[in-house]
């Protein structure tokens, strides 16, 4: 017989790695990727793949100037990477977009000690960083197909958020201005949906967000279905209010981080000066993250605590 | 309808479901280690070149938290040798050369148990421990300072591959059930849950119309989550009560015992033959005839994986108990010992490099007490014995779902055993 292996337990493992869980990710954000190909055409999935690309060699040379273990393969920086070009105009220029990924990777996500340890959520920096610095070029809509209308120069729109002039079924289907990512309601749905059945992401923080948002909506009096599918509500609902290291590890805490997205985003669009709040609001709700995880802690079944105790022994 | 705790879902492996326990050739040699429960080891009552008889009391204790061994086998003591056990912990063991004939210890009777003294008596001097692996001492738990009102049978079993409960179960329910009446009989318990995991439904339907005849004795199939069958566990989906901190069983007014338990007091109650052999699982991808076997306790591991047909040269881990807490033996010289529900051989082990942990919370959903084991090793590691008190480490009862889920990869489970050596000793 060999030499045995002796090891504490349990034995097994279940197959799930964080390798997996960024795979998924990624698998579902296809269908987005995808409209932003058909609407976009080829400079969005050109756009895609700089931002992939340049997220990944980042985090591997910050890894290596850190002198710390490789991570690149775990593909949180291409998920990243992904989310952040999803994020973005189709006109916006190459160069901005890598500031972009530099400031989502090496400052957000690295500087703080890589993956897990960042407090905000690296793509939503990328894109206020680029949101504030280039305000026009972040602010430029193409219109879907822009090659096909009249004239080499590409033809701009407005958001519908602006405009309010699409057609429920544009916005449903994409049709309509916007970043590359945020404009096809039904496949940002399809994969929202994909990891909540592959048990990746949680409901409970879509469904918190995006039901205090269009409550609200409502209450205001504005058109709720519009509201929920046009602008960047449901790629940040599903894929950036759901990411695990930014934001509540309880069940409860989600709900809360949900409804304080959801309040946040309602009151930008409605008062505020810019005309979206996704990723003010996400951002500003993985600030509060640790203090919403430390009131909602679950008490453990059974736990007794020290002043409980006294309590019980001076009632005896 | 309770609601029921947490808990992870595992490939069940029960590939020996249908195998009927077989008993094994008796072994030439048995080793009966001194100390194979909780508590206190005893104390050799022979001697090197004595002639043993089977059921005879060859070690004993003046401990109360321990209970006597006796031989499994008839013949001659050869040695009495020092024995390191799986869990580190060294005691004298009694090596014993059996002569074939199994002769029966002449001074056995059945015990006369009267009364909930003389029931706790005869369960001592029967050497029983938990035999559904974690060996705690039984008769312990039949001197409770509370009222009880539920008997609680665990046929759960919810740890893969093994099924030795189960033949138990399907084998011999009668036992279980006169078992259950005996002690209700005695300790004046009014009613008796067992509760099985619903993925036996076979051993469910024996028993439901086994006790159909006696009201007082319920079934109650469980959701198949592991860890169904731990004490904490199933007292609150069977009950919905709930084992406070520093709490037994007995406080909330309930005794849990394994259904083979159950099944041997009744045995012994009729025959007065103490605790000398036991049922096991022999399973793994090694193993070319995974079975349920009867082996005498001490019989040697090598011995029962032999009958198995196992791929000895394949054998990279060898554990005792299940895949969820069992314990890695380090030679397959080991005797198998009373609380050892299974032996599992495997060649193919998945070790899995150690990551940063992301906050996915997938520990705490497994938690069935819903601890948090990332915040636990977050305190562990900076040594943090206030944190580690807050986050209630002691109520870890070491399942291994934590482990299990981890995407990371990261050993919480282990690290939980760990860092109680941090708490202080109350």
């Amino acid at each position: 017989m060999n030499t045995l292996l002796v090891a504490p337990s349990p034995h097994q493992k279940h197959p799930m790695s964080t390798q997996r869980i960024m795979l998924c990710v990624l698998v579902s954000l296809l269908p987005a990727v995808i409209a932003a190909g058909i609407y976009f055409g080829l400079r969005a999935i050109l756009l895609i793949l700089t931002c992939v690309t340049a997220s990944v060699a980042i985090e591997g040379w910050c890894r290596i100037l850190m002198k710390r273990p490789q991570t690149i393969s775990d593909l949180s920086a291409a998920v990243t990477g992904l989310i952040l070009a999803l994020n973005l105009p189709v006109t916006i220029p190459i160069w901005q977009a890598l500031i972009g990924c530099f400031v989502a990777i090496a400052v957000v996500k690295q500087l703080f000690g890589g993956l897990g340890q960042n407090f905000a959520n690296p793509a939503i920096v990328g894109r206020i960083v680029l949101m504030l610095s280039f305000t026009g070029n972040m602010t430029t809509w193409a219109i879907p197909r822009y090659w096909k209308e009249a004239g080499a120069d590409v033809v701009t729109g407005a958001t519908p958020l602006v405009t309010e002039s699409a057609s429920y079924r544009d916005l449903f289907l994409g049709n309509t201005g916007g970043c590359i990512g945020e404009t096809c309601a039904i496949g940002l749905i399809l994969g929202g949906l994909y990891l909540i059945f592959r048990g990746i992401i949680s409901p409970s923080t879509p469904i918190a967000y995006l039901g205090s948002f269009a409550l609200l909506t409502f209450i205001a009096g504005n058109d709720v279905p519009y509201q929920l599918m046009a602008g960047g509500l449901l790629l940040g609902a599903f894929f950036m209010a759901t990411d695990y290291v930014t934001t509540p590890i309880t069940c409860k805490g989600k709900i809360v981080f949900g409804i304080g997205c959801g309040v946040l985003t309602f009151l930008i669009r409605q008062f505020g000066g810019y005309p979206e709040g996704v990723s003010f609001s996400i951002l500003l709700m993985n600030i509060l993250t640790p203090y919403i995880d430390r009131f909602t802690a679950e008490k453990p079944i059974g736990a007794v605590y020290e002043s409980k105790k006294k309590e019980e022994q001076t009632n005896a | 309808m309770i609601k029921k705790l947490h808990g992870v879902h595992l490939p069940h492996k029960k590939d020996t479901e249908h195998k009927e326990c077989v008993h094994i050739p008796l072994p030439k040699t048995v080793k009966i280690p001194m100390l194979m429960n909780m508590g206190a080891p005893c104390t050799p009552l022979v001697k090197v070149g004595d002639t043993v008889t089977v059921g005879q009391k060859i070690g004993d204790t003046d401990a109360f938290f321990s209970v006597p061994v006796h031989a499994s086998v008839s013949g001659t003591v050869t040695a009495i040798t020092d024995h390191l056990g799986a869990n580190g912990a060294t005691c004298k063991a009694v090596e014993i050369e059996t002569d074939g004939k199994q002769t029966v210890c002449p001074d056995l009777k059945p015990p006369v148990i009267t009364d909930r003294e003389s029931l706790a008596k005869a369960v001592r001097e029967s050497g029983v421990v938990g035999l559904g692996g974690a060996g705690f001492p039984t008769h312990i738990k039949l001197n409770p300072k509370t009222k009880i009102d539920t008997l609680l049978i665990n046929g759960a079993e919810c740890e893969p591959y093994i099924t030795s409960d189960y033949r138990q179960m399907v084998e011999s329910p009668e036992d279980i059930i006169n078992g259950i009446k005996l002690l209700m009989q005695h300790l004046d318990i009014p009613k008796a849950k067992i509760g099985i995991e619903n993925n036996k439904p076979e051993a469910v339907k024996v028993l439901v119309q086994m006790a159909d005849q006696y009201p007082e004795i319920d079934i109650a199939p469980l959701p198949t989550t592991y860890p169904q069958g731990a004490e904490k566990v199933m007292i609150y989906n069977t009950t919905g009560r709930i084992v406070k901190e520093g709490q037994l069983p007995s406080d909330v007014g309930v005794i849990v015992m394994n259904v083979s338990t159950v099944a041997f007091i009744y045995r012994y109650a009729q025959t007065g033959m103490p605790l000398t052999e036991r049922r096991l699982t022999i399973d793994g991808d090694t193993i070319k005839n995974p079975c349920n076997l009867i082996v005498p306790i001490g019989t040697s591991v090598a011995e029962a994986l032999e009958f198995a047909k196992c791929d000895t040269d394949r054998v990279k881990k060898l554990i005792s108990g299940g895949p969820m807490m069992g314990m890695c033996l380090y030679t397959p010289d080991t005797p198998i010992c009373k609380p050892n529900n299974a032996i599992l051989a495997f060649e193919h082990i998945t070790e899995v490099e150690e990551t940063a942990c992301i906050r996915c919370g997938r520990c705490m959903r497994a938690c069935p007490l819903r601890l948090m084991p990332t915040e636990l090793e977050k305190a562990y590691k900076t040594k943090n014995v206030e944190a580690l008190q807050k986050f209630k480490l002691g109520l870890c009862m070491n399942c291994g779902s934590c482990t299990f889920v981890c995407p990371a990869g990261h050993k919480l489970a282990e690290t939980n055993q760990l860092a109680k050596a941090l708490l202080p000793r109350k």
